[in-house]
């Protein structure tokens, strides 16, 4: 759009679409920052009234709070650590030439498929049961004691799933990355003497980084908002060792009908949520530009 | 340093057998070029001789030891690809230092290196660039840059000028031949253009199909084409090729002759032709002229008055004449 005319023309015809999109976030968002100034309970209808900021007071102070604050930082980063490295992985090798390639990569997305919440529940009931799952039996057949995963490590059983769901994702990405790599970059640095190693090192994980920043920025959105996994295995227990903010939200505004507490906690977590996006933005977003 | 010996060396890929048992043998600072139409097998041919891909039978010896099952960083041989193979994510400096930090050379020694190879290439104001940032004649010796530093026992090109402009492959011809004058290190250089092999070459390796054709000098092949593939495929523009009346009187099967060696006249002469297209270059005149025996070629020093539709006659010089056998095969 070269002249002055068109470019109004453009910003005109544009504007429905942005006006429309921005009215999508702002409704709800000053809603919530309404709800939050408010003293909102369901059990108490009719009778909000103006707080000011007791309901942040509340919140911020729950003890549960900086417990959900820490599972929330340590569900991420775990996800991101076993997607990444393990999608690095599962692509190198899925990128090798063997047989059954085809019906293989088809399997490897399989996961992504499966609902959170039934996968969660397939892993809680199949897998992770200390009686009658898997591992018990595998644990038992070699005469070691069942691990209660869900009761003793429930956030790093939680992290697992969640893992297991977006390994596929990660993988995939990287594996199209790892495939639009020049194999003449590759035999240049055979020539010049570069071990396998080094190879991996100096010129395959260069350019898989836009691609695993891209992983990274994309899984960080979804994982803070993580919910169905932990509802149906743990409910945030035991206690609130597996309850992140998303979850005490959720507990504070349907399990306490405490509507105004719960849109504090709201807009707490978008706050936490923009600082962590532009911490990542800062870290790795400049793999993005060129 | 730079001998290298191909015994019998064969290379198939699954059932179709690419290369047929070949032998050749490249002295010491030679510039070699293989020359071939496209999909002859040149590259898989220097490719082989680099190690990476594995021959299917035979030896490859480089100064006389047998280099066939060394992994190509062992066989100190450095490779200029088609596609430059740059590292994007490297600095000029580092892409050049890349093959001396693999060796562990010490970091003083590498930047004295690098400064070296830069002036030699003229690349020193661009160090700290990207590839991304530079030129296709730049990246070009950006990558025959990280191919001296090394100093190899010999240099490996394959079609290293087919993405550059005219006017540029023609300046880079001349400073790889001059890289190769002052270096003297042994040089294959892999093209499909018969002009790059015959201003650069020591020795002419005619490939076709896998096999070789002729190998000789340059003029060794312009003068004494060992068939009729050679023939045409050296010189430009393209030999002539005649056959029956006119070759069986010559007692062969098929005659050849240069367009620079038929006499254009106009009142007489052996055939007799029309004009269909002239070409004027100014020091040359290319007259394609339609005759009895075929469209044949002429090529005409300085500036002819000739044009689309004149009668002309043509007459080969005798002494130029190429006679070749019913099997395709010159005979003396
Ligand atoms: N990796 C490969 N697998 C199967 N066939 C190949 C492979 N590489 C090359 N070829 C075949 O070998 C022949 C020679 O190829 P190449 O050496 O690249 O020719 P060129 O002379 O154009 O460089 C071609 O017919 C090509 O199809
Ligand atoms: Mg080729």
């Amino acid at each position: 759009m070269a002249t002055q005319a068109s470019r109004a023309a453009g910003r005109l015809m544009l504007s429905p679409a942005v006006i429309l999109l921005l009215a999508w976030m702002i409704v709800p968002l000053a809603m919530t920052l309404y709800f939050s100034f408010l003293r909102y309970n369901l059990l108490m209808p009719g009778m909000e009234e103006w707080t000011g900021f007791d309901n942040y007071t509340y919140f911020l102070t729950d003890p549960a709070f900086f417990d959900a604050l820490t599972n929330t930082l340590l569900l991420v980063v775990g996800v991101l650590l076993i997607t990444t490295v393990g999608g690095i992985a599962l692509a190198l090798l899925l990128d090798q030439p063997f047989w059954g390639q085809g019906i293989v990569r088809v399997l490897v997305i399989a996961p992504f498929f499966v609902m959170p919440t039934v996968s969660a529940l397939v892993w809680k009931n199949m897998f992770m049961n200390p009686v009658n799952g898997l591992f018990a039996h595998l644990a038992k057949a070699l005469g070691l004691q069942p691990y209660d995963f869900l009761g003793v490590a429930p956030l790093f059983s939680i992290t697992l799933i969640v893992a297991w769901q977006w390994l596929p994702f990660a993988t995939l990405i990287l594996l199209t990355a790892l495939q639009s790599l020049d194999s003449e970059q590759l035999e240049a640095a055979e020539m010049d003497g570069a071990s396998a190693l080094s190879r991996f090192r100096h010129i395959m994980l260069p350019h898989l980084a836009r691609a695993a920043t891209v992983v990274i920025l994309i899984q960080t959105i979804f994982l803070l908002s993580t919910f169905a996994e932990i509802l149906v295995t743990t409910n945030g227990g035991p206690g609130t060792a597996s309850t992140t903010l998303t979850y005490l939200v959720y507990v504070q505004s349907l399990l306490q009908f405490d509507v105004g507490g719960g849109a504090a906690g709201g807009i707490v977590a978008v706050i936490l949520a923009n600082i962590v996006a532009i911490f990542l933005m800062r870290m790795i977003g400049r793999n993005l530009e060129t | 340093m730079g001998q290298i010996e191909l015994k019998g060396v064969t290379k198939r890929f699954g059932e179709v057998e690419v290369i047929p048992p070949l032998d050749l043998s490249i002295g010491k600072g030679e510039f070699v070029v293989f020359v071939g139409p496209s999909g002859c097998g040149k590259s898989t041919l220097l490719r082989l001789i680099a190690g990476l891909e594995d021959v299917s039978g035979g030896v490859i010896e480089i100064d006389g030891q047998d280099a066939t099952p060394l992994p190509p960083a062992r066989r100190r041989l450095a490779m200029v690809f088609q596609s430059y193979a740059l590292y994007p994510h490297m600095s000029v400096r580092k892409n050049i230092a890349f093959p001396l930090r693999m060796a562990k050379m010490d970091a003083a020694e590498i930047d004295r290196r690098v400064e070296s190879a830069a002036k030699i290439l003229n690349l020193g104001a661009y160090l700290d660039r990207r590839p991304g940032q530079l030129s296709g004649g730049q990246r070009q010796r950006v990558a025959i840059g990280r191919a001296i530093v090394r100093e190899p026992a010999a240099f490996l090109f394959d079609e290293p000028l087919s993405n550059l402009d005219a006017a540029l492959r023609v300046s880079m011809r001349m400073e790889i031949s001059e890289l190769h004058q002052s270096l003297g290190t042994t040089m294959i250089y892999v093209t499909h253009d018969q002009v790059e092999a015959m201003t650069m070459a020591d020795k002419i390796v005619v490939l076709n199909a896998g096999r070789i054709e002729q190998v000789g000098s340059p003029l060794d092949l312009y003068r004494r084409p060992a068939n009729l593939f050679v023939a045409g495929f050296i010189g430009s523009p393209k030999m002539n090729l005649l056959n029956g009346a006119d070759a069986a009187q010559h007692g062969a099967a098929t005659i050849g002759i240069r367009p620079e060696h038929l006499r254009v006249s106009r009142d007489n002469g052996t055939w007799k032709g029309k004009v269909t297209v002239s070409e004027h270059l100014g020091s040359d005149t290319f007259l394609h002229v339609a005759t009895d025996q075929g469209l044949l070629n002429a090529r005409v020093g300085g500036e002819v008055e000739a044009r689309h539709g004149d009668t002309v006659w043509l007459t080969p010089d005798p002494a130029q004449l190429h006679r070749f056998g019913a099997d395709g095969r010159a005979l003396s």
